[in-house]
């Protein structure tokens, strides 16, 4: 720490900027902070120095300027819900929790947008605009939970997102407090961008770019008409058989997901979905839209279920329906705690084509870890979700865990496909980056990051491998530079 | 940059928890830090701070369980009696984490390890103890109150600031209007209608408060059952629930009042016990619970916690004799954290109301969000307790509706008290009461009264 600004006078710099109650300084306090929603043992905790809860975007950046004399670290956070260690704030610094900027400022019927903070819940800016018949489409299954600024700065996703697209779809504009403490914006109501698309570099950017403080979505309008198809298969591979087969027939579904049968014994008996116990996977299908290409659509897939194997297609048709149909696959995840005490998953991405022999390859994994794994993800878009469950009590399990979720990675990664679909790199896969991108492709994200917050004050120890960042930049862009050329002693 | 280790020297004194009722293990580490439960929680709704978190305070409890926070540390004392235990994180937790019972054997180990002032052990000896173990004691005392309030002795005591002065003014802002008449326990019976087969026998669960205050209601509920085919008796030496002590920690005060009533109901067979108190139910439920580890009374607390029913949910296992009275009126529903959340039962309720002809249920808004009131926590912490009474009054206000529904004598009295606060003059009343007047009401169905007012077991 700068030793112009001691511990004493960091407290009441902060107390004087957000008010006493909205500082937290002692042990005690700054325990609650060191976690977020990803999992025991594949994140290291790590608690802040301080934690603050600011009320408005000035606060936001004098908390910024205030660290920047401090030569402190500075973590934004949400809800912390994220699965990807995003919000724990390794390097210590400052906290600055999001969750009292909790206001929609403004719901634009006309224009489609609604101007929100930070700390909006998701799932409560949907229900605040579904009485203007709009919603807010990315839908994270923690939707109930995980903030707005969270989802900008995870770029994340949900089962609808296969029609409707993540949440980098839905926004058009953000304003931002930068790390030298301004506050500016990005984007805005009118369609087209002049110059750069700074919206687009700060989605997904895992506050590490800038601190979101309000931010312009877009609402979708409601569809006409809605169905939700439940279609029950012996085994996985006549389901993802059937998924590929929906797709190739260019149908679009809103949202296709699938669950395989271990995932159906936790979330049944909990939840009481209508799930048959005995299947080996199920399809959840939702198709949207006007509604007589609704009533097609959905027997052109219940035709496509049947040939492939399904032993039946439900179809729900009423809200209630709908919802029962849809709670078991959003509280999948959470419903894992019956079958073991600890989960771990990834949301590695595959290309489509390649799901059944990723899921055979999975299974296989399962079986020589001697570790049982869930599969319940977005089929739709080939982003898996290979839950596996142990108990970490039981001495190296979590090693266990961890090499096993490696050899999975490595072969999402050998078919051409992506280390994350919606969680983020956080500190959980920022070590698998070299395995998909060059020194190159790192060198220029960095740049990128560089151009921002040069002295590396936002969120460090995310994305980059380790060693990639700051002073290293430029090693890395010689070593991008000696490997051009083919020369390997650097 | 180290952790800020510096300046907290009690972060070093640690012993972990220790002695009796010890925060299961087990159910500590179900919770995987998921936030899931974030939005659900009251206290966290209002202050947006991960230790007023249900999530946060699990992490504490595991913290000190590990030897990394004090048990004593005040912000561990503070976070545990902040919690409602209203129990709405323990209904949507997707792992299933039992909350309720961790946070009251946090609370029993304060108990057991924290020093007390003088002061605070009289006051909870008497509150507590001495009065809700005898059922004597509890009537006298509800009945001066009823004087006193009738005599016009607390109007004038509000006048010339007494009570102010005492820090009683919530309190007695609080205080409903009294039965005249409390409910004795074996005094009073209630037969089944005759046009209705094969009778069945139901047994009330009295209550300190429901028994006394709100008697009227429980005779409401009673003749409700009695005109859908049961007969109702209300055994005698039966007691306080032990919810409040449960809720303070005071686990041992809780299971003597536990073992009185499974002997008290023991002499009735299988008889469903009904119970109009969606607190006490909830903490009935949880007599298996908290004896299980009582070789005399485990097995015999579990088929008791298996004869509980909320009134609600005791009418909804059989078709409803249609009501005979038409009542025109819009009413909304304020769902008890005790019904709705620790005994997850929600559509009961709502059918049996929309069973009355005429009556127009309007939803509020958060309807299942605590209304602040959590046992005697809206006497003890006012400040939070004024913020979420403001919260769902300003909800219920919005319905236009004349009348709240509920189910729990506390949630009844502070949403009372908080809709005076707000200017409104909508009613708060008791689904039992509500349901009674459909029927027809006291003038149509009386109660046989005598010294042996019980039915016999079948
Ligand atoms: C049970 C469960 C299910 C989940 N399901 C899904 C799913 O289906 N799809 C999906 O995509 N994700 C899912 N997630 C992950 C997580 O919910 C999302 O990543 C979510 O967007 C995180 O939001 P949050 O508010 O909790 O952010 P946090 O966890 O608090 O933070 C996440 C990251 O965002 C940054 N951040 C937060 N707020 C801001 C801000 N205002 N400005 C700049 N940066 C900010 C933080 O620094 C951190 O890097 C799930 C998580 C859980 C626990
Ligand atoms: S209590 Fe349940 S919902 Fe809350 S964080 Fe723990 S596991 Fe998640
Ligand atoms: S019991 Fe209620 S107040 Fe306590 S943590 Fe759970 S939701 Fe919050």
């Amino acid at each position: 720490m700068d030793t112009r600004v001691d511990r004493y006078s960091l407290v009441t710099s902060l107390e004087n900027i957000v008010g006493k109650d909205a500082v937290f300084t002692r042990a005690a306090d700054l325990l609650v902070y060191e976690y977020d929603g990803s999992v025991d043992g594949a994140v290291e905790t790590a608690m802040p120095a301080a934690v603050a809860l600011p009320t408005t975007a000035q606060q936001v950046a004098d908390i910024v300027l205030l660290a920047r004399r401090a030569n402190l670290p500075v973590v934004a956070r949400g809800a912390g819900t994220g699965l990807s260690g995003g919000a724990v704030p390794q390097q210590g610094g400052i906290i600055i929790g999001l969750t009292r900027m909790n206001r929609i400022l403004e719901i634009d019927r006309d224009d489609r947008t609604a101007l929100v903070e930070p700390g909006v819940i998701n799932l409560e800016l949907s229900e605040a605009t579904i009485p203007h018949r709009f919603f807010f489409a990315p839908d994270p299954s923690s939707q109930k939970a995980c903030t707005i600024g969270g989802n900008v700065a995870e770029n994340s996703g949900g089962p609808h997102c296969l029609k409707y697209g993540v949440t980098s779809n839905h926004i058009l504009g953000l304003e931002v407090v930068l790390p030298d403490g301004r506050i500016v914006w990005t984007g805005g109501r009118a369609a087209g961008i002049s110059g750069y698309d700074l919206t687009g570099a700060m989605v997904g950017s895992e506050g590490m770019l800038g601190i979101v403080t309000k931010a312009l979505v877009r609402l979708t309008p409601m569809p006409e008409a809605t169905l939700v198809l439940l279609a029950p298969f012996a085994d996985i591979d006549s389901a993802s058989h059937a998924t590929t087969r929906i797709i190739s027939a260019g149908i679009v579904p809103a949202a296709l997901e699938m669950m395989d049968n271990l995932t159906i014994q936790a979330v049944e008996p909990a939840y009481h979905a209508g799930y048959p116990m005995d299947a080996g996977a199920v399809l959840l299908i939702e198709i949207d839209g006007i509604a007589d290409d609704v009533r097609g659509t959905g027997e052109e897939i219940a035709t496509i279920c049947a040939e492939a194997g399904a032993t039946e297609v439900r179809s729900a048709t009423s809200q209630a329906e709908r919802d029962l149909l849809w709670k078991g696959r959003k509280m999948a995840l959470g419903a894992m705690g019956r079958l073991a005490p600890n989960y771990y998953l990834h949301d590695t991405v595959v290309p489509r084509s390649k799901l059944p022999a990723t899921l055979r390859r999975v299974d296989e994994i399962s079986r020589d870890f001697d570790l049982p794994i869930a599969n319940v993800f977005h089929a739709g878009d080939g982003n898996l979700h290979p839950l596996m469950l142990f108990d970490r009590r039981i001495a190296g399990s979590t090693e266990r865990v961890l090499e096993a979720s490696k050899e999975i990675i490595t072969y999402c990664v050998e078919v051409g496909g992506a280390l994350s679909g919606e969680h983020g790199i956080g500190t959980e896969k920022s070590g698998y980056m070299t395995m998909v991108y060059t020194a190159d492709d790192l060198a220029a994200m960095a740049g990128l990051k560089n151009s921002f917050d040069p002295a590396g004050m936002f969120n460090p120890d995310k994305i980059f491998p380790k060693g990639y960042m700051c002073g290293e930049v430029r090693a890395l862009r010689m070593q991008a530079m000696a490997q051009k050329l083919g020369i390997h002693a650097l | 940059m180290a952790v800020a280790a510096d300046t907290d020297a009690n972060l070093l004194r640690l012993g972990g928890f220790s002695g009796k009722d010890i925060p299961e293990d087990d159910l500590l580490r179900a919770c995987v830090h998921c936030g899931m439960c974030l939005p659900a929680c009251p206290t966290y709704r209002l202050t947006g701070q991960e230790m007023s978190s249900p999530r946060g305070r699990l992490w504490l409890m595991r913290a000190v369980a590990d030897d990394r926070l004090d048990l004593l540390d005040p912000l561990f004392d503070e976070q545990m009696y902040q919690c409602l235990n209203c129990r709405a994180c323990e209904a949507v937790c997707p792992s299933g984490v039992h909350y309720g019972p961790l946070v009251e054997a946090s609370r029993a180990q304060l108990e057991q390890h924290r020093p007390r002032s003088l002061s605070d052990r009289v006051v909870r000896r008497i509150g507590l103890d001495w009065l809700f173990a005898d059922s004597w004691r509890l009537r006298w005392i509800v009945n001066l109150l009823r004087l006193s309030q009738r005599s016009g002795l607390t109007v004038l005591a509000r006048k010339m600031g007494i009570l102010k002065a005492l820090g009683m003014a919530d309190l007695e802002a609080l205080t409903p209007a009294i039965s005249r008449r409390a409910l004795v326990p074996g005094n009073e019976r209630w037969d089944a209608d005759l046009s209705i087969s094969p009778p069945r026998r139901a047994r009330l669960f009295n209550g300190c408060v429901m028994g006394t205050v709100f008697a009227n209601t429980n005779r409401a509920a009673a003749r409700v059952m009695a005109r859908n085919g049961s007969d109702v008796d209300v055994p005698v030496a039966q007691l306080c629930c032990g919810a409040l002590h449960v809720h303070a920690g005071m686990m041992e005060e809780a299971r003597v009042l536990a073992r009185t009533n499974i002997d008290a109901f023991a002499s009735s067979g299988d008889d469903p016990i009904v119970v109009t108190a969606a607190g006490c139910g909830a903490a009935l439920k949880e007599y298996g619970y908290i004896l299980k580890d009582d070789p005399a009374y485990a097995e015999s607390a579990r088929t008791f916690s298996a004869r509980i029913r909320d009134f609600t949910e005791y009418l909804g296992e059989r078709d409803l004799v249609p009501p005979t009275r038409t009542i025109r009126r819009q009413v909304t529903y304020q769902e008890p954290c005790h019904l709705v959340h620790a005994q997850r039962i929600s559509r009961q309720p709502r059918d049996l109301m929309n069973a009355i002809s005429g009556l127009e249920l309007i939803e509020m808004k958060e309807s299942s969000l605590c209304c602040g009131s959590a046992g005697i926590y809206n006497i003890v912490r006012p400040d939070m307790a004024n913020e979420l009474g403001d919260r769902k009054a300003l909800h219920a206000m919005e319905t236009t509706a004349s009348e709240v529904i509920t189910a729990n004598p506390g949630c009844q009295m502070q949403v009372g008290a908080s809709l005076r606060r707000n200017g409104s003059t909508a009613k708060v009343r008791h689904i039992a009461d509500l349901l009674d007047e459909a029927y027809g009401g006291a003038k149509t169905k009386r109660s046989v009264i005598g010294n042996s007012a019980q039915h016999a077991t079948r």
